[in-house]
């Protein structure tokens, strides 16, 4: 892969004028290195300004970066010139998915599926944003909400970014949903444990004490991962717009929260 | 790989408050390719941990369809420990205190990230 991408810089190189940096700003966009995917992105855009497939890639640098504002405007700009533009569609779609607009999504992801039937993050995506739409809206039962939602009642993102599971991984409580993949709680639950485990593994093998928190930031949200008890584990999930001071925080009155309930 | 530039990048690592030692790794199997480390700190252990660790929490952000982890910080009560990865499929690690700057190591390993690019 390192020698592809060699490969890649050395024609961006030799023909600056090439369409090579396209491939080269997805790369640097896939391996996290917003900054100089921004700049390869950038100075493809001032070569070949009114090439739709340069504003795309932009766009999607600039979702990872957490300027969903900036990412729909191009996108809307470029579908303005180009209406059928399935790279513009999709962005379009996803941000109106995690805006919980699913009649945009729905309407974007469509009209993207038209363009191209084969593409399967599109036949991916309308299949996640179809299940949202036929989701039952629940009702309160006489019984109250559902256990899971008890745990973390009255706290941000209840219902889609914190989950309770135990030392092997079983949910206990709470709700994940990933900005791409949808709900995520069972997959997730399970590999928590062993993320957990290697921490403590980690902070006692390394004489640092106790373990008490793990954060972890990835391309589209981070992660606060604690213990409420010895017995439990909690993961906070928010795109990147949340700063880790403040997952930090949430973390802290979920873990309360949940310590609360497991004591009920 | 282990130029001077990047020893340097390396060593301004260990300059940040309450940081012991930072090092370069190899995320596939947890191997020391480079380090600056204080008295008593286990270079190779650290390392073959820190690359666990990164593996392990990719799981968890690959399962969500997160994209890759870019930081990676693990709190404890008397140290803490931090990676960044970087190209080459080389991991940037630094432990120390519990008091460390962790903001400021950050930055610095992200530069010794960029001299590995």
């Amino acid at each position: 892969m390192n020698d592809e991408f060699t490969t890649l810089a050395e024609e961006f190189a030799r023909d600056p004028k090439s369409l090579v940096f396209l491939e080269i700003g997805e790369r640097l966009r896939r391996d996290g290195r917003l900054e100089a995917a921004v700049r390869v992105a950038l100075s493809g855009l001032e070569r070949h300004p009114s090439l739709a497939a340069a504003h795309d890639l932009y766009a999607r640098i600039l979702v990872d970066i957490g300027d969903y504002d900036r990412a729909r405007q191009i996108w809307t700009n470029i579908l303005v010139r180009e209406p059928r533009h399935i790279g513009a569609l999709k962005g379009l779609g996803y941000l109106c998915f995690w805006a919980k607009d699913l009649d945009g999504a729905l309407d974007h992801l469509e009209l993207a599926l038209s363009v191209d039937p084969t593409d399967q993050s599109v036949v991916q995506g309308l299949k996640m944003v179809r299940e949202a739409v036929t989701e039952p809206v629940e009702e309160p039962s006489e019984d109250g909400p559902r256990p899971a939602d008890r745990a973390f009642r009255g706290l941000d993102g209840a219902g889609r970014g914190l989950l309770l599971v135990d030392a092997h991984g079983r949910v206990l409580g709470g709700r994940l949903d990933a900005p791409l993949a949808g709900e995520v709680t069972e997959p997730v639950a399970a590999y928590l444990a062993g993320a957990a485990q290697e921490a403590e593994r980690s902070a006692r093998m390394l004489d640092l004490g106790d373990w008490r928190w793990l954060v972890a930031e990835a391309a589209t949200a981070n992660l606060h991962v604690s213990a409420p008890d010895a017995d439990t584990l909690l993961l906070v999930m928010r795109d990147r717009s949340v700063p880790a001071g403040r997952l930090a925080r949430l973390a802290e009155r979920a873990a309360e929260a949940a310590r609360t309930w497991l004591e009920e | 790989m282990a130029s001077s530039r990047l020893q340097e990048a390396l060593d301004r690592v260990t300059v940040v408050g309450g940081v012991r030692g930072a090092m370069l790794v190899a995320a596939a199997d947890g191997i020391v390719v480079a380090e600056t480390l204080m008295e008593g700190v286990r270079g190779s252990a650290v390392a073959a941990l820190a690359a666990s660790l990164a593996r392990r929490c990719n799981l968890v952000a690959e399962t969500a369809e997160l994209g890759a982890v870019r930081f990676l910080h693990l709190q404890a009560e008397r140290g803490t420990l931090v990676v960044v990865p970087a190209p080459r499929e080389v991991l940037v690690v630094a432990v120390g205190s519990a008091e460390m700057n962790v903001g400021l190591a950050r930055l610095e390993m992200l530069k010794v990230a960029e001299v590995l690019a």
